[in-house]
């Protein structure tokens, strides 16, 4: 999808205001960002100039040192007077660069007339770099197919849609089928998977809900990344309409379009997004840079006694290695963490470190290598009467395909789907702790058991073997994979 | 968690206890001649490994706990999460691969040199796309860096929290990096249909399942960005992006992005999900801030800390830590042992490389003393490292990322260390 802008675009009737809204508000954001970077050269000139002082001060330190010295080796005092020099020539050139930074970025600056005009004012690099044009021959030319296959991001004015289109109910289907297991029904977060709606007005709470309605600033964000990187597990498979009627279902649980609502690389503009003014550029140049600087204090830096106010072991999060934690961990402290994705689990253990368990380490150093070597440890086939290694090898490569919702092998936990250790011979539905859907439920209660036959016909197509089970998955490609499948499940025991 | 920390110690020292007498801290021969050295050993006796044993070696077994750790309730999945590096137990400033801290957003893939493409595209003359041949047909360079995840101690905004400097610190690592400047390739592809470059942007993006993209302004791009595929003088690790990734110096880990695919001339940010939803920082009054790329300077003590006490008693201690900056060199560190009442200059292992971690020293004495450690850095720019309650003050206490924040250690009598807060 091209998005040079010298084309024409088909998008362009429809972009109107917003468009030039979002055009002029690039604008503004690139000016700052050209103005911080003036003010951050000025405040790195004038805090060269303390540091060359301060270098000054060491200079005449080590000239002290080689008065002192000069009862020393006459080699001595040739190395501190060599090291002065140095300093001293280095600290020059320092400053000599910086102003030459300076005076560049100033004078772009006004000659940008004070720098009303985006990015003008950008230092040097760009006008340093040398671009002569010249090149190594290496590549070849990209072909326009192979171009479209890879360039499909989404630029915020719409730039990069494809034509079609999805409204909220078919969205609704297109969910509960493929994003539900993990994002819940109506886009709430299971467990800990992200939350997708809601979370208005809390960006200033102590533990604020940044979903797609509260927080994303731009629609284009949630296309493009439900397009490509989504379903976890299974990116790339779903089809453009789908997540036009994905993106429209999430837009509705969002309350920010009404249950008629048609998303479409046309009506794909008309849609306002709650948090889009709640973005401003990176201004610590201004609010932390030209504060924190400067000699720091040496003594009697605190006013008064200082003392512990907060402890880490009064949390209690803090994992052990074999793989529990701490109690009492606090929900709200851990809502407030937010490391990566939102969520938290709260887990009962035992200490930090035990004893025993690193004891047991030192013993079995070796198989500490990597996980690669612990996993291949696990699914190790059993003698000679076990699976074929042939199959079991190809059973786990095809099992990746599962393995974002099932896992096995030691620890495996239920995640969104069940953990499958010991899934081979057992009756359905019998994972301990995994709510499972209705249909198998009744299957478990009519006894169904996971054979190599009931394995491959379940996974040739789930949805019609299991009617009504939450598992998303397509379906597996071909009839080989199943018993390959089948052959590293049972690796797995109990 | 005392009585943790205490068996922690106990068994640091009663395991050398147990396994023979004089492996302790000290090689005071007390109870007579040390067995050790009037008895004949095995290991002085029969022969160890062949040199066909270990064609690719791993660190001695007695090192099996310096390995990489998880958070498990961090994330919904291990397959989207991150794992933290032991820089407790490290030395020096280079991060060995296998252990350096890994983030994957859809996991680590494999992806082999021979299936490798790398597509230039956008506002350029001719796209193109490269193998992994091409790339290493471009003239090179070698760069030491750090890349710290914009989350490194992000738990800890709400109050001490974890209690391990591998977990508070550990999302990061320094490497040495072999790779093409990426402006080399934008060279290569021809920037004149790009007209004026300065508003123009570079978009990378990866080739697992996640296509973790991001938008670059141009300026940085041809700056000293990097396309590598050698770390520490090998090929990368699968983990960290075998066999192309991008090094974008002292700028946030999630840029640079891994099984590098395609980079594409823009004219304007692509707002990709890392860049709007993620990767962004809530202020007090719930505005956020975007765009911030650079990491700040920042210091720890990596030892003594809570997964390192003291085990060897009184007296010569050496205080170990790590300095790094996005914004250049670290110039000066300062070492605080009351709570950054005072503070005393430590002395740098070696003059510190620009965008790279810097190792610092206090070589000091302990006689049992109740400390509570910091460590403050300065860097070229003059920048000084701030308190939490300064980061608190001017940001409120909603942010995740890009919390450089001074780091408390609470040392005990016992040489024990507990990540603390202090007033």
């Amino acid at each position: 999808m091209s998005k040079s802008p010298d084309k024409p675009n088909i998008l362009l009737p429809a972009l109107g205001g917003a468009g030039i809204a979002i055009g002029a508000a690039f604008g503004l954001a690139t000016m700052n960002y050209g103005n911080d970077r003036i003010e951050a050269l000025e405040a790195s000139f004038q805090k060269e100039r303390a540091l060359a002082t301060e270098q000054s001060k060491q200079i005449s330190t080590l000239q002290s040192d080689v008065a002192g010295a000069m009862a020393a080796s006459e080699e001595q005092i040739a190395s501190l007077q060599a090291q002065a020099e140095d300093q001293a020539k280095s600290a020059e050139r320092e400053i000599a660069n910086l102003r030459r930074q300076l005076e560049n970025a100033l004078s772009q600056a006004s000659a940008a007339g004070q720098g009303d005009e985006p990015m003008q004012a950008m230092p040097s690099v760009i006008e340093t770099a040398q671009l002569d044009g010249s090149a190594f021959g290496l590549g070849r030319e990209a072909l326009a197919e192979e171009i479209a296959a890879w360039d499909v991001d989404v630029l915020p004015d719409g730039r990069g849609l494809p034509i079609g289109s999805g409204d909220v109910w078919t969205g609704d289907e297109v969910f509960a089928e493929k994003c539900a297991s993990c994002h819940g029904d109506f886009a709430e977060g299971r467990d800990a998977w992200p939350v997708l709606a809601g979370g208005f007005d809390t960006l200033a709470d102590e533990a604020p809900v940044k979903t797609v309605g509260s927080y994303w600033p731009y629609l284009s964000t949630v296309w493009d990344y439900v397009h490509r990187s989504m379903p976890f597990g299974a990116a790339g498979t779903l089809t453009d309409d789908e997540v036009y009627a994905i993106t429209a279902y999430i837009l509705y649980s969002n309350d920010l379009v009404d249950d008629d609502f048609t998303l479409s690389n046309e009506t794909f503009l008309d849609v306002e997004m709650y948090n889009a003014e709640g973005f401003i550029i990176d201004d610590r140049p201004k609010t932390e840079y030209t504060i924190w600087s400067g000699e720091p204090c040496m003594s009697d830096c605190k006013d008064g006694p200082v003392e512990i106010t907060r402890r880490a072991s009064d949390v209690g999060v803090t994992p052990a290695d074999d793989g529990s934690m701490v109690e009492s961990v606090m929900e709200k402290e851990l809502a407030a963490l937010g490391g990566i994705e939102w969520g938290a689990e709260r887990l009962a253990g035992s200490v930090f470190m035990d004893p025993d368990r690193m004891a047991e380490e030192e013993a079995q150093g070796e198989q500490m290598a990597s996980a690669d070597a612990t996993e291949s440890t696990d699914a190790a086939p059993e003698a000679a009467d076990g699976p074929d290694p042939a199959l079991v090898a190809a059973g786990k490569t095809a099992f990746r395909q599962c393995s974002a919702c099932h896992k096995v092998g030691a620890g495996a936990k239920n995640g969104s789907g069940p953990q499958l250790n010991g899934v081979m011979g057992r009756v359905a539905g019998s994972a301990e702790g995994f709510k499972y859907s209705n249909v198998f439920k009744t299957a478990n209660a009519d006894g169904l058991v996971w054979t190599e036959e009931t394995l491959a016909e379940f996974l040739a197509n789930p949805k019609a073997y299991m009617k009504g089970t939450r598992m998303s998955f397509r379906g597996l490609k071909s009839d080989g994979e199943a018993s390959a499948i089948a052959a590293y499940l049972s690796t797995f025991t109990e | 968690m005392k009585t943790h920390l205490t068996r922690r110690a106990l068994l640091r020292s009663g395991i050398a206890a147990g396994a023979s007498s004089a492996a302790g801290g000290s090689a005071l021969a007390q109870d007579g001649p040390d067995p050790l050295i009037t008895e004949t050993q095995d290991w002085a006796s029969y022969t160890g490994d062949a040199v066909d044993a270990t064609p690719y070696g791993l660190p001695i077994r007695f090192e099996a706990d310096v390995i990489r750790r998880n958070v498990p309730w961090l994330t919904a999945d291990p397959i989207s999460s991150i794992n933290f590096t032991p820089i407790h137990a490290l030395e020096g400033t280079i991060t060995p691969q296998g252990c350096a801290f890994e983030r994957h957003h859809s996991g680590a893939i494999e992806l082999a040199k021979e299936n490798y493409r790398l597509m230039v595209n956008g506002l350029v003359d001719r796209p193109l796309v490269f193998t992994y041949e091409d790339i290493e047909r471009f003239p090179r360079e070698n760069h030491v860096y750090f890349c710290e995840c914009a989350a490194n101690t992000g738990m800890e905004w709400a109050g001490a929290q974890l209690n391990g400097v591998q977990f508070t610190h550990g999302m990061i690592h320094n490497m040495e990096y072999t790779g093409v400047p990426l402006r080399a390739l934008l060279e290569e592809a021809g920037l004149d249909a790009a007209g004026d470059l300065t508003d123009k942007w570079v978009y990378v993006e990866g080739a697992d399942a996640s296509s973790n993209g991001r938008s670059i302004p141009m300026e940085k791009a041809l700056d000293d960005v990097l396309v590598a595929f050698k770390a520490n003088g090998e090929a990368l690790r699968k983990e960290h992006g075998y066999p192309v990734r991008l090094v974008v110096p002292g700028w946030e880990g999630n840029m640079w992005v891994k099984w590098l695919r395609r980079i594409e001339v823009t004219d304007s940010a692509v707002q990709s999900r890392e860049e709007t939803s993620k990767y962004t920082d809530v202020l007090e009054d719930g505005t956020a801030r975007k765009w911030t790329w650079v990491m700040d300077a920042k210091s720890v003590i990596t030892s003594p800390s809570p997964q390192q006490p003291i085990t060897h008693g009184k007296g010569p201690l050496v205080i170990s830590g790590l300095a790094w900056s996005g914004q250049g060199k670290i110039m000066r560190v300062d070492i605080s042992k009351d709570g950054g009442m005072t503070w005393e200059t430590a002395r740098l292992g070696k003059q510190g490389d620009t965008k790279a971690l810097t190792r610092f020293y206090l070589d000091t004495e302990w006689n049992g003393e109740s400390w509570l450690l910091q460590s403050r850095c300065m860097d070229e720019t003059g920048y000084v490292q701030p308190t939490k309650d300064q980061l608190r003050e001017t940001r409120g206490e909603n942010s995740i990322y890009h919390n450089n924040c001074i780091q408390t250690w609470a040392l005990t009598p016992d040489g024990i260390a507990e990540n603390v807060e202090v007033s």
